[in-house]
């Protein structure tokens, strides 16, 4: 009867289940790397173009690279101001496969890092999965974390940001957290700590860790599940943890100074009065005694807090950076820091981006949450913190998607595997006829009944068949589907490189459109080596990768005032920009259009943004006020305002744009305008070079004039002596004059 | 550094139990549990119950941990008298000590046969591998930091 079940108990069969479970686990890890190919196109240039620099001058160098290159008037101390891991770790891997001699080009390791460690996500999800349930719902949670949409948006190949090997790292060492906490050994806190240091390397997320981990110890502590156990993993881990991020030259004394790092040393203070408290507690057996030391850890505890508290008032400990306080006051950035406020990822996340993202998923996930409070042990008391917190800060911010999707996939697959764990059960119960397995039971009356059919015999045994086939097939289907969701969102919408665009032409056809990469390398061979290029800062990566030459402002917006000199430059009238220009060394200025083409992400749709960052340094030269019409419009047609016409930034974009079109009747297809009949005219910039669909528009700033003139009145003397027309008669006029 | 005095307070006391913790449990003791008897005897009481229970490796391990308690006291001293100048050569000695006070004390919570139900999976000899490998990490922190 039980053959299967004898064979599913038997000892010579768990090398078989060992291997299939090896064999899964592969299968994961090979659906993550390949779903993460459709498009390969290298995305955050900077973070290639610092590998490149590591694996060619070595590590010493890399570690103290000035990078001239970038910021121009300033430079940018490289060395201290990144995050090296993800450089390191490339650089590692090229010098393994070096060695092994297989010579691999540093460019494609950038490129293939990102879906080589979500395979590698997936293994540090079945781990830490398997300790908080089993090891078919780490299996589960593997499968689900390697095709998850909301991880892969972020992990595509080519997409080398220190995402790639963040998440990775993250789930790592939460499992060995979980791991040192539970088995209390110190081996594990201290792997834990080394796991943390080389996510502190990585990314600068690693404060989700710094305060969960705190949390999550406070949370026991309150919950009066305080244990050896915790103390030994908790004091190891924060122990060497503290002093491993510490020796980051980015976060250097950070975790001293600084707010956020706060939670992680008082609940090391805390632990270690619970600690004690609890050695004199066994020495002393009294129980007015018990009390009076709980008295004192609140006591000493809420002293320290009020300490806590007016260092960071008196400003010893620096208070939240704004890019964390905006996580609590979600307005803050709007009001205070328009640069944070600027990227589009940094916006609250609208219900359907969940369901998009994580598809079924999302509604297991609160399941899977209640599971944990059902059984609650001290992991899941991990999970379920994990769970909130990562819930509300992806719902105040679309990019912090990306923590979530780990704990939602290790909630779901809790879920799920309870589920499939009691209906899949082809246990018999007690009573012969109820239950019976439908394996078996198949093979028993296989003469007479067929699979459709074998709901017609006994009345309880057949209805639990049927409703746990039921239940399953729906599972199954579901599990289906989520495949080929997460399969058509990944290919749709998140494979789309930002560097070349694809369009349908009329007849379904592919069109690519490249013109970033053709007006980078008309850049790079047309221009001196020195040649210094302003734009705007989300081109300013790129530039410096593929077109090779200096820039003023890139994306890592360390310097707020230098981004809003060139946001004035860009909003100003030509005349206040030239001494701008002219200040900063400026040869070429280029500008994103999309109005050809119906691109929207141009740079007349930044403007505002631009406006609005130089406003907040120069309130007095640049208001956003001017740029709207009366009624409040932002508009690019006749009823623009002057000083929107009058703008660098508007000039540029429709420089000669109406040449394209008949006579008065210039369209802008982003915006949907009618642009005036007579274009605007440059006089400190020469239009150097325009891309084919007039995406990049690259322009030259001209030398001082020869005559001393202003550009200005120049333009206009040369305007003057087109019109003029030689008569005869003029001749004369001005031959008298000059004999006057 | 005044949350770090948290850290260092009940240190002191849980390692040297027999001087330092005088003040903080007799208070407690005498105005609540023991009216009648003097301070001065619980204390030879308590630290009696300690020398005779304790065994002899425990013992070591504690004189150990006082021995951090007053370097650690000694380098915040000086760092108050005479300022955080070098403040990486500061953090680097007195993070040492206090990792090296915790993970002593984590040795000597592991090692000690009343909690041999919590820790399952760690016999007293994995403890202490446990106790060198963190220590060698830590001492490799603590020298790079220092410059």
């Amino acid at each position: 009867m039980s053959s299967l079940e004898v064979l599913l108990k038997d000892e010579s069969t768990r090398n078989i289940r060992r291997l299939l479970k090896v064999v899964i686990l592969i299968t994961i890890a090979g659906a993550a790397v390949s779903s993460r190919l459709f498009s390969v196109i290298l995305d955050p240039w900077f973070n290639f173009r610092a590998s490149k620099y590591l694996v060619k001058n070595g590590f010493y160098n890399f570690w103290d690279w000035f990078d001239d290159r970038t910021w121009h008037p300033l430079g940018r101390v490289t060395g201290g101001t990144l995050y090296p891991g993800l450089m390191v770790t490339s650089g590692a891997i090229y010098h393994i496969l070096r060695m092994l001699s297989m010579p691999v080009d540093i460019r494609n390791i950038c490129v293939l890092l990102a879906p080589a460690f979500s395979g590698l996500t997936a293994l540090a999800t079945y781990l830490f999965t398997k300790e908080m349930k089993d090891e078919s719902a780490g299996l589960l949670a593997a499968a689900f974390i390697g095709i998850a949409p909301g991880y892969i948006s972020r992990s595509v190949a080519g997409s080398y940001d220190n995402e790639a090997i963040a998440i990775f790292l993250l789930m790592f060492t939460f499992y060995l957290w979980i791991k040192a906490l539970k088995d209390g050994s110190a081996f594990w806190g201290a792997l834990c700590a080394l796991f943390y240091f080389y996510m502190v390397a990585a990314w600068g997320g690693y404060v989700f860790i710094t305060n969960m981990i705190p949390l999550h110890a406070f949370v026991l502590v309150l919950m009066g599940r305080y244990s050896p156990r915790l103390y030994v993993a908790y004091t190891s881990w924060f122990a060497l943890g503290t002093l491993g991020s510490m020796q980051i030259p980015f976060v250097g004394f950070l975790p001293i100074r600084s707010s956020e790092h706060m939670a992680a040393l008082g609940v090391f203070g805390l632990l270690q009065i619970v600690g004690f408290v609890e050695f004199v507690r066994d020495q002393v057996p009294s129980r007015q005694f018990k009390t009076l030391l709980k008295a004192l850890i609140f006591i000493v505890f809420a002293l320290s807090s009020a300490v806590l508290v007016l260092l960071t008032v008196s400003g010893v400990i620096a208070p939240w950076s704004g890019r964390f306080y905006s996580l609590w006051d979600t307005g803050y950035a709007k009001i205070h820091i328009p640069i944070i406020a600027s990227v589009s990822e940094h916006q609250p996340t609208a219900w359907p981006a969940f369901f998009f993202d994580l598809e079924m998923l999302i509604w297991l996930f609160p399941a899977g949450i209640y599971m944990c409070f059902s059984t609650l042990q001290d992991q899941h008391v991990f999970v379920i913190i994990y769970g909130i917190m990562a819930s509300y800060f992806a719902g105040v911010m679309v990019r912090l998607m990306l923590t979530l999707t780990p704990v939602v996939c290790v909630s779901a697959a809790i879920a799920l595997s309870n589920i499939l764990d009691v209906y899949l059960s082809i246990k018999t119960p007690a009573a012969p006829t109820a239950g019976a397995p439908s394996v078996n039971e198949r093979k028993e009356k296989k003469p007479r009944v067929n699979i459709l059919s074998a709901g017609k015999d006994s009345i309880v045994g057949v209805y639990s068949k049927a409703s746990k086939i039921a239940v399953i097939a729906a599972f199954s289907i579901y599990l289906f589907v989520f495949v080929l969701h997460c399969t058509w969102v990944t290919s749709n919408a998140y494979s789309s490189p930002s560097v070349v665009l694809a369009s349908r032409m009329p007849d379904g056809s592919q069109h690519i459109i490249d013109d970033y990469r053709e007006a980078y390398y008309w850049l790079r061979k047309n221009t001196p080596d020195d040649a210094k290029i302003m734009s705007w800062w989300d081109y300013g990566y790129q530039i410096g990768g593929m077109a090779d030459r200096t820039t003023l402002v890139d994306n890592n917006t360390w310097n707020n005032t230098h981004i809003a000199t060139v946001g004035k430059a860009m909003s100003a009238r030509e005349e206040v920009a030239y001494p701008i220009l002219r200040q900063h060394d400026v040869d070429y200025v280029l500008v994103i259009f999309g109005g050809l083409l119906g691109y929207s992400g141009d740079d007349i749709n930044k403007f505002l943004w631009m406006i609005r960052i130089a406003e907040g340094v120069w309130p007095d030269e640049v208001k956003e006020r001017d740029f709207f019409t009366p009624h409040g419009e932002y508009r690019v047609d006749d009823g623009a305002t002057d000083t929107m016409k009058n703008s660098l930034m508007y000039k540029m974009s429709y420089y000669n744009y109406q040449s394209l079109f008949p006579a008065g009747q210039a369209q802008d297809r982003v915006r949907n305008a009618k642009l005036p009949a007579v274009g605007p005219t440059l006089s400190i910039l020469d239009e150097a070079f325009t891309s084919e669909n007039w995406i990049v528009r690259i322009y030259k700033v001209k030398d001082l004039d020869n005559l001393g003139r202003d550009h200005l009145s120049a333009a206009a003397f040369d305007a003057g002596k087109k019109k003029s027309k030689r008569t005869k008669a003029n001749k004369g006029s001005q031959r008298k004059l000059r004999v006057v | 550094m005044p949350p770090k005095k948290n850290v260092s307070t009940p240190s002191s006391t849980s390692a040297a139990p027999s001087a330092a913790v005088a003040t903080p449990i007799s208070t407690p003791q005498t105005s609540h549990n023991v009216p009648s008897s003097n301070p001065i005897s619980i204390l030879e009481g308590i630290f009696k119950n300690y020398s005779q229970s304790t065994p002899q490796r425990t013992k070591l391990i504690d004189a150990f941990l006082g021995f951090l308690v007053i370097t650690g006291v000694l380098q915040f001293v000086y760092c108050v008298v005479a300022g955080n100048y070098p403040f990486n050569a500061f953090l680097a000695g007195f993070s040492a000590t206090v990792g090296q006070f915790v993970l002593t004390a984590s040795l000597r919570i592991q090692s000690n046969p009343a909690n041999k139900s919590e820790f399952a999976s760690v016999s007293p000899e994995r403890a202490f591998a446990d106790f060198v490998f963190c220590s060698i990490i830590l001492h490799l922190f603590c020298t790079n930091f220092i410059n």
